[in-house]
């Protein structure tokens, strides 16, 4: 009987923790979209629902031209990342030894961790002494990229290589025995296998390169000045009702996004196991 | 053997990563220990090696570190950005482990769900979470009225964490909450990995032998989840130290932080000899625990083998 309770207990006050731990993550949130709606200048005072601040925001030039810049990052970004992130994967799996895999794994998750302010210094003071030497390269939209390419590289990194872990070697194998050749098996097989791994590795590194501040800050030139800079130096004076109507529509962009792809994602997983299953029983 | 021959070009598979992170994340952090300890000139930096009279002479200028060593005020904010982030740390961890837990033990066809909604905030943009927050703490902001009207501010106040009573914003408070709301997914997901593999047989095992559940918790529970622990500490902590965004949003002008300190020497001061010379310090306070953090990455790596 004592038990029983105890068991009703537990389960009550852990829906009531979890309830609680999402309110703290979704609160802000909500928060953001409620009040870009707000007809009201002053924060957290509510007069009534207006949609003078999406107005407003198509008109906002520097805004808009960060934002296609950062776009043009983000795309370039996610796809080098995606590339870099594959072969880094692939290194630490299917290779296990080779000279330097200390220092590589290493490399590879330490931006990770790395406060950002060191890398941007860092890869700032480098490519400054590199101009010097060479007269190139200006701070700009390529600078910018190869400082979001480190941090989205360690990013797909993680990504891709739990899903070659996850991956059963017997269909490589099985590949090679009917003949294959090695770069048939990688295209045909392997990579078909990882290939949501690669879609949200993707998408991952493209939100977060949209979204950085510090390497951008370090690494932007005279007019290249992204999104989340504008948005940053905006909301460093104060609360401004442009910045929640920004927000939201991130939000609702990465929204739609993030649930396309998981459903798309979901189908063709469940057509490749239905495919699996097929041929298990043919 | 056969696995070693699966993608022609090995060696250019390991190769093009390797030379990228060499060039691009380990050859800057040997140029800004250079420029540490290099004196600077109008526009350029003097060689640290130099051949005088055919004899290679070099000439370190260890002045920047004599500074920062005999000036209080950095000793002070390297204090304080270890007291912030072991703050955050511990409050991510009280408030995230009986998080993944009860995640880890939620029937299993809701888990994948309940996971995704740790990880989606993370999609949405960190810098406008962050800002939200300001609006939350703010005076009349929905958290603000929650805490001063509940009386929380008193206790607040008296452990110093805010300076008045009522006023949240650009304190240790809102700074804290602020870097526990950001890098909380990073606590829970490691925490719930471990906990969600655990084998439940074993706490049978230990309520067999006559262990009540609290105990079978302590022993059984939180040490083998103990990876998880580690690993979600590493990931909070060691960005928190050089955390930049968060303290100039929601910090104050008392809540010193060292991300802020390499900002303003380098954008304010343009004394870039300064800000590698605090870059250079922070990397070695936080070497340790970024050791341990890829030690445990690559064991992960193996158990997953």
């Amino acid at each position: 009987m004592r038990l029983g309770t105890s068991a009703t207990f537990n389960r009550r006050f852990g829906i009531g923790w979890m309830l609680a731990a999402y309110a703290f993550l979704y609160v802000p949130i909500f928060a953001l979209v409620l009040y870009s709606f707000n007809d009201s200048p002053l924060p957290n005072v509510w007069r009534g629902f207006t949609l003078r601040w999406y107005a407003a925001l198509v008109r906002d030039a520097e805004l808009m031209s960060g934002l296609w810049l950062s776009l043009q990052i983000a795309f370039l970004t996610a796809c080098g990342s995606v590339v870099l992130g594959t072969l880094a994967a692939f290194a630490l799996v299917k290779y296990r030894r080779f000279p330097g895999r200390t220092l590589f794994s290493g490399m590879v998750s330490a931006p990770l961790v790395m406060p950002e302010v060191v890398v941007g210094l860092s890869l700032l003071l480098m490519l400054v002494s590199v101009q010097r030497a060479l007269g190139f390269p200006e701070r700009g939209l390529g600078t910018i990229w190869l400082g979001h390419l480190l941090l989205g590289m360690a990013y797909a990194t993680v990504v891709i290589q739990s899903r070659l872990q996850a991956m059963p070697p017997q269909l490589e194998e099985a590949a090679m025995d009917l003949g294959a050749r090695p770069h048939q098996v990688f295209w045909l097989v392997t990579l078909p296998t990882i290939a949501q791994g690669l879609a949200s590795a993707w998408l991952l590194t493209f939100t977060i390169s949209l979204d950085d501040v510090v390497l951008s800050a370090f690494l932007s030139g005279p007019g290249s000045t992204t999104m989340p800079l504008v948005i940053f130096s905006r909301a460093r004076l104060g609360l401004n009702p442009s910045v929640n109507a920004v927000a939201t529509v991130v939000i609702a962009i990465v929204a739609v996004g993030v649930l396309l792809a998981s459903w798309l994602i979901a189908r063709s997983e469940q057509r490749r196991q239905a495919e699996l299953a097929a041929a298990a029983h043919a | 053997m056969r696995v070693r021959h699966l993608v022609p070009g090995r060696a250019l598979v390991i190769a093009l990563p390797m030379l990228f992170l060499l060039l691009f994340f380990l050859a800057p952090f040997f140029i800004v220990g250079k420029i540490s300890v290099s004196e600077m000139e109008t526009v350029t930096f003097k060689p640290v090696l130099t051949v005088v009279d055919g004899i290679l002479t070099l000439k370190l200028k260890l002045a920047n570190y004599a500074f920062l060593a005999a000036d209080d005020l950095y000793l002070k904010t390297y204090l304080s950005s270890i007291q912030y982030a072991a703050a955050t740390t511990a409050l991510c961890l009280l408030v995230g482990y009986p998080f993944a837990y009860f995640m880890a033990r939620a029937r299993p066809a809701v888990q994948p769900a309940l996971v995704m909604l740790v990880m989606l905030p993370f999609w949405t943009s960190f810098l406008l979470r962050v800002y939200a927050w300001r609006g939350l703490l703010a005076e009349g902001g929905w958290v603000a009225d929650i805490i001063v009207g509940t009386g929380l501010d008193g206790l607040l106040l008296q452990l110093g964490l805010i300076s008045a009573p009522g006023k949240l914003m650009h304190t240790p408070f809102s700074l804290v909450i602020g870097m526990s709301y950001t890098y909380l997914p990073f606590m829970v997901l490691p925490l719930y990995a471990s906990l969600a593999k655990m084998d439940l047989r074993l706490l049978e095992a230990a309520a067999d032998l006559g262990a009540t559940p609290w105990v079978a918790f302590w022993r059984v529970t939180v040490p083998l989840s103990r990876a998880g622990i580690i690993a979600g500490s590493m990931l909070v902590f060691i960005p928190c130290i050089g955390e930049f965004v968060i303290p100039e949003l929601l910090g104050g002008p008392e809540t010193l932080m060292i991300g802020r300190v390499i900002w303003d020497e380098f954008f304010s001061n343009n004394d870039w000899p300064m800000a590698s010379t605090v870059a250079v310090v922070m990397v070695l306070l936080i070497i340790v625990p970024l050791a341990v953090f890829s030690k445990y990455q690559a064991e992960a790596q193996e158990a997953a083998r």
